[in-house]
């Protein structure tokens, strides 16, 4: 009988897909029940509590990095932006909400007063309305990335090409918001959030609550994104990493399939930005540092890219690493450090984090067949 | 004659930087028909294949499709949707995709962004695959990457996935390369068992395989961007100016 080989055939796929499903589950229950109990009852405390719901928004932000260099093959460099813009939108609806216990003690913004304004100018006005900034959240990164997709795929942009053009972009936004005449506070950015609808922002059980919303963001786009990966469309995505001519060829309209991933990456990493801002308490323009969108791409090569779980362990793994390290005397180095682990990933772990099972059952495999069977090695040599 | 055109090429040229790849051909071909496309290296044969499938655009010249489709108006998925189907000289499968999922996608189907997040394949798709699969004989490999298989099976399958578009008008270019013997002499069967079916255009070298497949059916010498001539296997054998532009350069035998 003809059997595919089990070394590489899919029925270790399908192992890997339980398993990833088991994690999957576990980890769901931790994040949305058991972490967030633990810290009403002060065994876990809000300082890590906090800094889990920002590594969890850095996870979908890898996400959305992921969905577009490993499971399309292009690497864009301008999901930092999206991420910013999404807290911005999320932020000037904060920003609103301080209402007048500013420093200035002044119904509009603490800068646009220190910037002379009396009145509130006219594109902010709607931002006071929740409903409008979470639209907005969604509409603006979205109209970007179909507008600026729209050109660039049509224009048949490839490879490096694409990863510049996304990062000029980025950096020419970075330049807007950086300028004060842009009333968007300048480099300070917005900051000294007090309140979020009706909670108050520096109340711990608010921020539980956003890690709790967080997690279930995560979950809602990890599922989604798997249920996704699994259709038709999931194969033609692919198949335009592997080989963009033959899907071409085959009748499909390849722009039309990498616009639309490219809108759904900008709107998860908006949503992951405005997640963060209220976490965090601050947003400015060097979110939008060209630094931010390698970060966000060393974290799915550490994990894994072209899986979903990779780009999740590698965001919470390095910037867990991250926090660990910038304390004390490795500080300096944190950025050599970085560095490293890319080019070590890269080099000797392709595959990353993801892949290390597979690796130590592989050097399993190998090191017992050498041990054991010696006695039959000999002769399938000679024949 | 009763019989229509598939494809008319009139009068095509196409110059890259100067250099002409293709001047003044004018091609065409039939219902059914067979066709073997032979000629030296840079006679234009890709080139050839790059305009019909619309990669290339001409610089003058008409290219339809049945009777009156403009082909040069069209891009390279309007063109497929039409119903011609190109297999490339080096097999271009999705090697990461298992043997079974590359027929999916190639399968005959809407195309859109949406509909192709929610197409489930019925049971009829199901049994066509199936058939397609025995057809190339790897049915036994279905949930094999396809980049695993041998370099004779990639060929197979991506004929396979040509002939799961169902396309009036298939263009296959050298299918024979890498291939032994046997799977050369098995692949010239299968064309020439689909040919009637389908229209089907073939460039090839190998001389052995072009005499199997061109059985009683035309073959085109392509040289230097034109017709040299056109006729039966062992015409265009003794024609003296093939000969000397091509089958004299001891490329007879492979």
């Amino acid at each position: 009988m003809t059997k595919p080989p089990s070394l590489s055939a899919p029925t270790g796929l399908s192992v890997r897909h339980r398993w990833e499903i088991g994690v999957g589950v576990a980890a769901a229950l931790f994040f949305l029940v058991v972490f967030p109990l633990l810290n009403a009852h002060g065994m876990v405390s809000n300082f890590t509590i906090n800094l889990w719901g920002k590594y969890l928004c850095y996870a979908l932000l890898a996400i959305s990095v992921d969905l577009l260099w490993g499971y399309t093959g292009l690497l864009s460099l301008g999901q930092a932006l999206f991420f910013s813009l999404g807290g911005y939108m999320g932020g000037m609806y904060l920003m609103r909400m301080i209402g007048e216990l500013g420093q200035y003690h002044k119904p509009i913004p603490d800068f646009l007063v220190f910037l002379g304004w009396t009145e509130l100018p006219r594109f902010w006005e709607p931002f006071t309305s929740f409903p409008f900034a979470l639209t907005m959240v969604f509409l603006l990164p979205g109209v970007l990335a179909l507008v600026f997709g729209f050109l660039a795929f049509r224009s048949r942009i490839k490879g490096v090409y694409f990863s510049i053009l996304t990062q000029a972009l980025t950096y020419g936004a970075s330049l807007m918001f950086f300028r004060n005449d842009m009333l968007m506070g300048g480099n300070n950015g917005f900051t000294d959030f007090k309140f979020v609808v009706g909670y108050d922002l520096r109340q711990a059980s608010t921020q539980r609550g956003l890690f709790i919303i967080t997690s279930a963001v995560l979950l809602l786009v990890y599922t989604s994104l798997r249920l996704l990966s699994h259709t038709k469309f999931g194969l033609v995505q692919r198949a335009i990493r592997d080989g963009e001519n033959r899907v071409l060829f085959s009748g499909y309209a390849t722009a039309h399939f990498k616009l639309f991933i490219f809108v759904v990456a900008a709107l998860i990493a908006s949503v992951a930005g405005a997640l963060y801002v209220p976490q965090v308490g601050i947003i400015n323009p060097s979110e939008m540092d060209p630094r931010k969108s390698l970060e966000a791409v060393v974290w799915c090569a550490v994990g894994g890219r072209g899986t979903l779980i990779g780009p999740i362990l590698g965001a919470i793994g390095v910037n867990a690493l991250q926090s660990w390290a910038t304390v004390g005397k490795t500080a300096e180095y944190w950025l050599v450090i970085l560095g490293s682990l890319f080019v070590f990933f890269v080099l000797c772990l392709p595959g990353g984090i993801v892949s290390l099972p597979a690796q130590i059952a592989g050097l399993w495999r190998k090191l017992t067949a050498k041990s054991e069977p010696s006695a039959s090695e000999p002769p399938a040599k000679s024949s | 004659m009763d019989n229509k055109y598939m494809l008319t090429v009139e009068d095509v040229s196409k110059t890259y930087d100067g250099f002409k790849a293709i001047t003044n051909l004018t091609f065409y071909l039939f219902e059914g028909e067979l066709r073997t496309v032979i000629g030296p290296n840079g006679a234009g044969k890709s080139t050839f294949f790059d305009l019909i499938t619309g990669r290339a655009k001409p610089d003058k010249g008409k290219i339809e499709f049945g009777f009156n489709t403009d082909l040069t108006q069209l891009n390279e998925y309007e063109i497929n949707r039409l119903g011609i189907g190109r297999k490339f000289q080096t097999p271009s499968v999705f090697t990461e995709h298992t043997v079974w999922n590359n027929l999916v996608l190639s399968l005959r189907g809407k195309r859109g962004v949406f509909a192709s997040i929610f197409h489930r394949l019925n049971s009829t798709e199901r049994d066509q695959l199936d058939d397609l699969l025995k057809l190339v004989r790897l049915d036994g490999k279905r949930d094999w990457k396809a980049g695993q298989l041998a370099h004779g099976e990639k060929q197979w399958l991506e004929i396979g996935m040509l002939l799961a578009q169902d396309p009036k008008v298939l263009l296959v270019d050298e299918p024979a390369a890498g291939m032994t013997d046997e799977e050369t002499h098995r692949t010239g069967e299968l064309l020439l068992s689909l040919a009637g079916k389908h229209s089907i255009v073939v460039v090839e070298h190998d001389m052995t395989f072009v005499k199997q497949i061109s059985n009683n059916g035309q073959v085109t010498v392509l040289h230097q961007g034109s017709v040299l001539c056109e006729g039966k296997f062992d015409d265009v054998q003794s024609n003296p100016k093939v000969r000397e532009v091509y089958l004299g350069r001891g490329k007879t035998h492979k």
